[in-house]
């Protein structure tokens, strides 16, 4: 399917000491968790490199295999793994809620954070704001690379809306509590100075609708919740930036994760393209659930013709389904190879891993190290 | 038709990668024959309904999209946040002008995210406003089918009342959402889940059902999607009886032949065991289920009416 030199050498990449952390994106359903830890897994034990695995939402079955039976937010050594020469594989499963507490609490004192706790916006965002998670897994990542413990980090991404999500949410995040907007919004009349006259009466004709429409009290509220922010710590710009420069420095290998479907295919070259323009480092592109043709010489015309013959024969062996699941399986892959094809036209730089179909789900630590034999250099 | 999906709103929700999209636009073809129109409404900003239609991307606005057997016809609507905001504000506050030059701030971007409840509002309450419309006294579409957001947020996102109610707990929002919640716990409305037969798609549909269920939201059907033929039922593979056909049917019994064949029917038999069970957890969730096959070459246009005219049946 693709030409030999563009077969992504995922081993390398996690044999590379240089490599630091491994990002999994894609869009959902593509087996991004499943490949995020059948990395982390091999990294471990088959380069004896001490590893953490990030996950985000985790399969119940996959989480207990990696000994994770509850959201945690610090590692756990993972038990089923025989590692050598010192790798090691650890796992947690991103509590979202619980990460901004923490930043919460490690940028002011103990009454501040419980009033912003209190706070119904605070309670609202950190449980339900569209880009939290997705802010909350790189804050996570930033700071088990500042403890700089790890080998390797690979981080599972948020099942974003867009790919787009999880590159867009830790600045969206801090644009809003840096408050700019907010204290435009808060304080209409001294945000006339530099702006234009329509602009400033908008944001009147703005503050007074949002005030009738949600009410007195939620403004208050909100106001209350920014000045609780605003005032321990405005650096959220500042972390988002540095996170963001870890995720574009060389020590930093992103995976695009997809199966030949027309829609992930499309997902992953979005993402691709959106991560060159940010200049972050695409190692390439990790294609799941492909399939593979084990009767090459037989075309599926030939198979279905001869199939319906034998029907028509009377033929008492199981030949004519068994020719028919051969030309089934040959359709799809004929139909994964175009869709692919898609992506490798307009991307033809992208090297790529392809992962057999597992007949099972995945859901234990043999598992795993099966997937990761398609990782085999 | 009517008697087997019932309601005029219809939630299509399922794990990512189970097809929703592609049920919705079948289902919405589907409801449309005989001359009926329905809008098929996407609100997550994809633009997941134009590729299936094979048109360009949508606007916000209602277009036509398809025609269905009969004079029917499929009209689709991508929602966007801001603009309904805008629609909103300029509805109840004659915003205008003042409006886009917010929108240019990032004002109404700004003030969607802050409150995802009111995002959520905003977009389901478009939904109920379609459903709902009439024109000259007679209703606009005969049903709207909507491309919901996955399982795994499908109850946040239906359940709009609670989450408004932590922010607002008056004022035109309020009313706004209690609205919304009125008609998607009326019989009007069913939500529809689309899965696949592997774990975890099954597995979610479970989940989200429970959770469906606990907020008094009402359940249609289970859409299994991508459903394969049912092939060497009780039948064994063997050698023998392979290359003995092969053979009847002049086709090459070589070794790696008749090995790869045998290899393949294997795969296949594991794969459908596991299917197997799996269709056992799914008739224990006490839903009706419509199974709809894998179209091989993929779904174009045809392989959509093949779909709706399943879901007809």
């Amino acid at each position: 399917m693709t030409a030999a030199d563009h077969i992504l050498q995922v081993d390398s990449i996690l044999a590379d000491p240089g490599v630091r952390i491994v990002v999994c994106c894609g869009s959902g359903g593509v087996g991004k968790t499943t490949t995020a830890a059948a990395l982390a897994l091999r990294a471990a034990e088959e380069h004896g490199r001490r590893t953490v695995v990030l996950t985000i939402d985790p399969a119940r079955r996959l989480a207990q295999s990696l000994g994770l039976t509850e959201l945690s937010n610090t590692p756990r050594q993972v038990k089923g793994a025989h590692a050598s020469n010192g790798g090691e594989l650890h796992a947690m499963m991103l509590d979202m809620k619980r990460t901004f507490d923490e930043v919460v609490l490690t940028h002011t004192d103990a009454k501040r954070a419980a009033e912003i706790f209190a706070n119904p916006f605070y309670q609202a965002m950190s449980s339900t704001f569209s880009g939290t998670q997705e802010y909350m897994a790189m804050e996570k990542l930033g700071q088990l690379h500042a403890k700089d413990e790890w080998d390797l980090i690979v981080v599972d991404t948020p099942p974003s809306r867009s790919a787009l999500d999880f590159l867009d949410a830790p600045q969206r995040l801090s644009r809003f509590l840096d408050g700019r907007m907010l204290r435009m919004l808060m304080a209409p009349a001294r945000g006339g100075r530099s702006m234009f006259s329509l602009v400033t009466a908008s944001f009147g004709v703005f503050s007074k609708a949002v005030t009738k429409i949600l009410g007195g009290q939620l403004l208050s509220d909100l106001s209350g919740f920014v000045a609780g922010l605003d005032s321990t710590f405005g650096g959220f710009r500042e972390r988002a930036e540095r996170t963001y420069r870890i995720l574009q420095a060389p020590e930093t290998a992103f995976l695009v994760v997809a199966v030949p479907e027309p829609d992930a295919i499309r997902e992953a070259a979005f993402f691709a393209d959106r991560l060159a323009r940010d200049r972050m480092p695409l190692a390439g592109l990790v294609l799941n659930r492909t399939h593979v043709i084990a009767a090459p010489e037989l075309s599926a015309d030939d198979a279905l013709a001869a199939a319906v013959a034998l029907d028509q024969a009377g033929d008492a062996t199981p030949t004519a389904d068994v020719l028919r699941i051969h030309a089934a399986l040959t359709q799809q892959v004929v139909r994964e190879t175009e869709v692919t094809a898609r992506f490798t036209a307009e991307h033809p730089d992208v090297a790529m891993v392809l992962v057999p179909a597992q007949p099972a789900d995945v859901h234990d630590i043999d598992g795993l190290r099966d997937v990761g034999l398609a990782f085999a250099g | 038709m009517g008697e087997h999906w019932p309601g005029r709103l219809h939630v299509v929700t399922g794990k990512g990668g189970t097809g929703k999209t592609t049920v919705a636009g079948a289902l919405a073809l589907a409801l449309a024959a005989n001359g009926r129109r329905t809008l098929l409404v996407e609100v997550e900003g994809r633009q997941g309904i134009a590729p299936l239609f094979g048109g360009p991307p949508l606007p916000y606005r209602e277009i036509k999209v398809a025609t269905a057997p009969g004079r029917g016809e499929v009209r689709a609507l991508a929602v966007d946040p801001e603009e309904a905001l805008l629609e909103y504000l300029d509805m109840f506050y004659k915003l205008g002008l003042a409006g886009r030059a917010l929108q240019k701030l990032g004002a109404i971007d700004f003030a969607t995210t802050i409150a995802p409840g009111l995002r959520d509002v905003l977009l389901t309450g478009k939904v109920k406003e379609a459903t709902t419309r009439t024109e000259n006294g007679k209703r606009v579409y005969d049903a709207v089918i909507l491309d919901a957001p996955p399982t795994g947020r499908i109850g946040r996102f239906l359940n709009v009342t609670a989450e408004t109610a932590r922010l607002a707990k008056v004022g035109p929002i309020k009313t706004q959402s209690d609205g919304v919640t009125a008609v998607l716990r009326s019989p009007i409305t069913s939500v529809h889940l689309v899965t696949l037969l592997e774990e975890m798609p099954v597995q979610e549909t479970a989940d989200a059902i429970g959770e469906l269920r606990e907020l008094g939201l009402p359940i249609g059907k289970i859409i299994v999607n991508s459903t394969r033929p049912e092939l060497l039922v009780g039948a064994k593979v063997t050698g023998p009886s392979l290359r003995k056909g092969l053979t009847t049917a002049g086709l090459a019994t070589d070794k790696a032949t008749v090995a790869g064949l045998t290899a393949e029917a294997k795969q296949y038999l594991a794969r459908r065991n596991a299917e197997d069970e799996l269709r056992e957890d799914l008739t224990q969730l006490d839903r009706p289920v419509v199974e709809l096959p894998f179209l091989p070459q993929g779904v174009d246009r045809d392989g959509l009416a093949t779909l709706a005219g399943i879901l007809s049946e």
